[in-house]
């Protein structure tokens, strides 16, 4: 089998800047991307279906830095504003004019906060970027696990839905796979958050008397009824959430939890 | 022919017109309380807005059935109006029915109000209902469903009864001395026709009910009108500029401070000249604070988001941290801003808030500070929200609750460091490691070995 796989090198914006070259888009990996064990799967499925389309793309690698978006919600403004603005620097010094992200949080910031500090890209999430390659063909959702039947619940992250109202891209992406798609009671607009945003990801919870991402999650079970079934998420911290959810409930046997892009490189036969 | 009831009737009218404007430059007075920011732009999107969300009432149906029942009392309100405008033109100058001329367009008009006065009626007996008997969690409970915004919202339902029956007792007497004249109906009355005998056929006792029905009603509109400022009830005005001057941009854009960008850009670069601060009339810098800590420090965009809440409780309805027993409630929030706003400043004629320390509400830990931020509002609640934006999403009138919890955030982190010690450990990892975990910058990218594709053939 190992003749049929290559070795993939992922490029960076200083190996293509010092060969005078300039990636079509720069691929924000995010800190959860980078380092949280479970979201560097997702990192590597996306990089997985980058390579195997062909596209110019390259990261930043160890000179990415936090996007401060953890800080701002968190309403320290003077420390997003630091790392926005150091970031910014970085890109424009890369002349970066388009940037994709598998974070809604990153994507949001980036798109929607970095303008009024001096840093204007088009910024698209992965689910959109997923949702045109396989539009363009380019990724044909076949070679690989078989999809058919299985049902799938997409889960809203608020940073994607409410905060930029993109909610068909991720279903038209998961409605390639040729799954039975399920809508849990509350989505799109009306879509329960996972509990993780507004910097929740990094504390404790407020005292009441259950924890959000158990209230997401029994609607998800609920959803997708008995038997096996997934999860389907776009944003790490709902990842988070939701596997530590179907974890308490000691559902993990039977409902998994992926990111769009894992599905995809899944079916897309990527991953092998 | 001018008697002395039509002179009483301007005196009447001229009394409570003049009382609104007076209790309405109070709310402004209120609402410029806050710091200045410029909405002025796209004005034929906010045009477009309001039309869809404030007059179109769009984002309430997002619930049927009180979006029915209240487009009722909306429609019902509008074109009763209608016939408001001939009772006051027939109150100042002695005439009866003064737009009768307009022949079957006055018919129609009247079959409509008719009508639209009944289903009035109708919805707001079943909003009675569903307050006092069924009693829907979002209407019945909360900490900020104290006693005078439960006793405001009854008032106003009894209220528009009231004043529907009172229309009603004015057409039924009315129609009733027509017919005994044998004159000829000007308009028609399709609910009133059903009940024309009720009052008996006495023409002096008919004439009475038709005259107190006649006051009745539009004193009971200048009472109403007056008593609008210090209720809930406000929204029929607010709705409109609120919806007008609501954000534009994506939701999860939050406001980013301009003086906090010269700071930084200033520390980065010693040669950067920040803009002169702004001056005050007296030729002082203004301070700002970073953040909010009273309604000084919230705009007057998030001021008015105030004035305009209906207490409708969508919001705190969706919202994750509140269906999940957190303290947070983004319906307090608003009511809270306004309660301190008319503490601080101006208040109307009869709105007396109870405060939570006085009916001793134990789990809203508040103190003594006059402030908004603790006074009202607590830490615990703001550190709660999840940033999800369905509060705002929620909300038919377009309230930002979103930025005024964040707003009072940003005080609590950038004023006090009072943060949560694990928030500011995240602070400290994004500091120290450009991240806000522990993590070393230099594994970064670690996550790229030994990565395999499946090569093509």
């Amino acid at each position: 089998m190992e003749e049929n796989k290559r070795l993939v090198k992922v490029p960076t914006m200083a190996e293509m800047a010092a060969n005078g070259e300039e990636p079509e888009v720069l691929f924000w990996v995010g800190c959860a991307g980078s380092f949280d064990d479970r979201y560097k799967r997702v990192t590597r499925a996306f990089v997985q279906i980058l390579e195997h389309v062909g596209v110019k793309y390259a990261v930043l690698g160890t000179e990415e830095s936090c996007t401060g978006e953890p800080a701002k919600r968190a309403g320290n403004e003077f420390l997003f504003q630091m790392q926005a603005i150091t970031n910014i620097e970085v890109l424009n010094a890369y002349n970066v004019k388009k940037i994709v992200t598998a974070c809604p949080h990153c994507f949001n910031t980036i798109k929607n906060e970095y303008p009024d500090l001096g840093g204007n890209y088009e910024v698209i999430h992965h689910s959109t970027f997923l949702q045109q390659l396989i539009n363009e063909g380019k990724v044909k959702v076949q070679g690989g696990e078989a999809f058919k039947g299985k049902r799938i619940t997409f889960h809203d992250s608020c940073y994607l839905g409410r905060a930029n109202d993109i909610y068909e891209a991720p279903r038209d992406v998961l409605a390639a796979l040729d799954a039975d798609l399920v809508e849990m009671k509350r989505s799109r607009a009306n879509g329960l958050c996972c509990g993780a945003g507004g910097a929740q990801m990094f504390k404790e919870p407020e005292p009441g008397n259950k924890d959000i991402n158990i209230e997401r999650t029994e609607e998800a079970l609920a959803t997708l009824g008995t038997g096996n079934g997934v999860i389907a998420t776009a944003c790490p911290f709902c990842m988070v959430m939701m596997s530590d959810g179907v974890k308490n409930k000691e559902q993990e046997e039977s409902v998994k939890v992926f990111d769009i892009a894992e599905l995809i490189a899944q079916a897309e036969g990527l991953t092998k | 022919m001018i008697q002395l009831e039509n002179i009483i009737f301007l005196i009447v009218a001229g009394l409570g017109i003049g009382l609104f404007v007076w209790q309405i430059r109070k709310i402004r007075k209120n609402i410029l309380i806050g710091r200045d920011v410029d909405l002025s732009d796209n004005p034929s999107e906010r045009i477009n807005k309001t039309l869809l969300v404030a007059f179109g009432q769009q984002k309430m149906f997002k619930r049927m059935l009180p979006a029915v029942l209240h487009l009722f009392v909306y429609v019902g309100f509008l074109v009763i109006n209608i016939e408001v405008i001939e009772i006051l033109i027939d109150g100042v100058f002695g005439t009866h029915r003064v737009l009768a001329f307009l022949g079957p367009l006055y018919s129609a008009l009247m079959f409509i109000n008719e009508i639209l006065a009944a289903l009035v009626i109708v919805a707001c007996v079943i909003f009675l209902w569903r307050r006092n008997v069924t009693r829907v969690p979002r209407l019945a409970t909360g900490v900020e469903m104290r006693a005078w915004p439960k006793l405001d919202a009854n008032f106003i339902l009894i209220t528009e009864i009231v004043l529907m029956l009172a229309l009603f007792a004015f057409n039924i007497a009315g129609l009733k001395l027509v017919q005994l004249e044998g004159g000829e109906v000007a308009g028609s009355y399709p609910i009133s026709q059903l009940f024309v005998n009720i009052f008996g056929d006495n023409p002096n006792s008919l004439h009475i009910i038709e005259r107190v029905g006649w006051w009745f009603h539009i004193i009971g509109i200048l009472a109403f009108m007056n008593y609008l400022p210090s209720s809930k009830h406000f929204h029929i005005i607010m709705a409109f500029p609120n919806v007008y001057y609501s954000k534009l941009w994506p939701k999860g854009k939050f406001t980013t401070n301009p003086a906090i960008t010269h700071e930084i850009k200033a520390m980065l670069d010693p040669s950067y000249q920040p803009p002169a601060p702004e001056v005050d009339a007296e030729g002082n810098p203004i301070v700002q604070r970073f953040g909010a800590k009273d309604v000084e420090d919230l705009t007057w965009k998030q001021l008015m988001d105030a004035y305009t809440c209906t207490e409708c409780g969508r919001c705190t309805s969706v919202c994750p941290a509140n269906l999940t027993g957190k303290l947070l409630s983004p319906r307090k929030i608003v009511m809270d801003t306004r309660d301190r706003m008319e503490e601080k400043g101006e208040h109307p004629a009869i709105f007396a808030p109870n405060h939570y320390k006085e009916l001793g509400v134990e789990r809203v830990q508040t103190t003594d500070e006059k402030t908004l931020l603790r006074g009202y509002i607590t830490p615990e609640e703001l550190w709660a929200c999840t940033t999800c934006n369905a509060c705002v999403e929620s909300c038919p009138v377009n309230i930002d609750q979103l930025s005024t919890i964040m707003d009072l955030r940003r005080y609590l982190v950038l004023e006090e460091s009072a943060a949560p010690a694990s928030v500011n450990a995240m602070f400290t990892n994004i500091e120290n490691n450009g991240a806000p975990w522990a993590f070393s910058p230099s594994d970064r990218f670690n996550w790229a070995e030994d990565l395999y594709v499946p090569s093509k053939n």
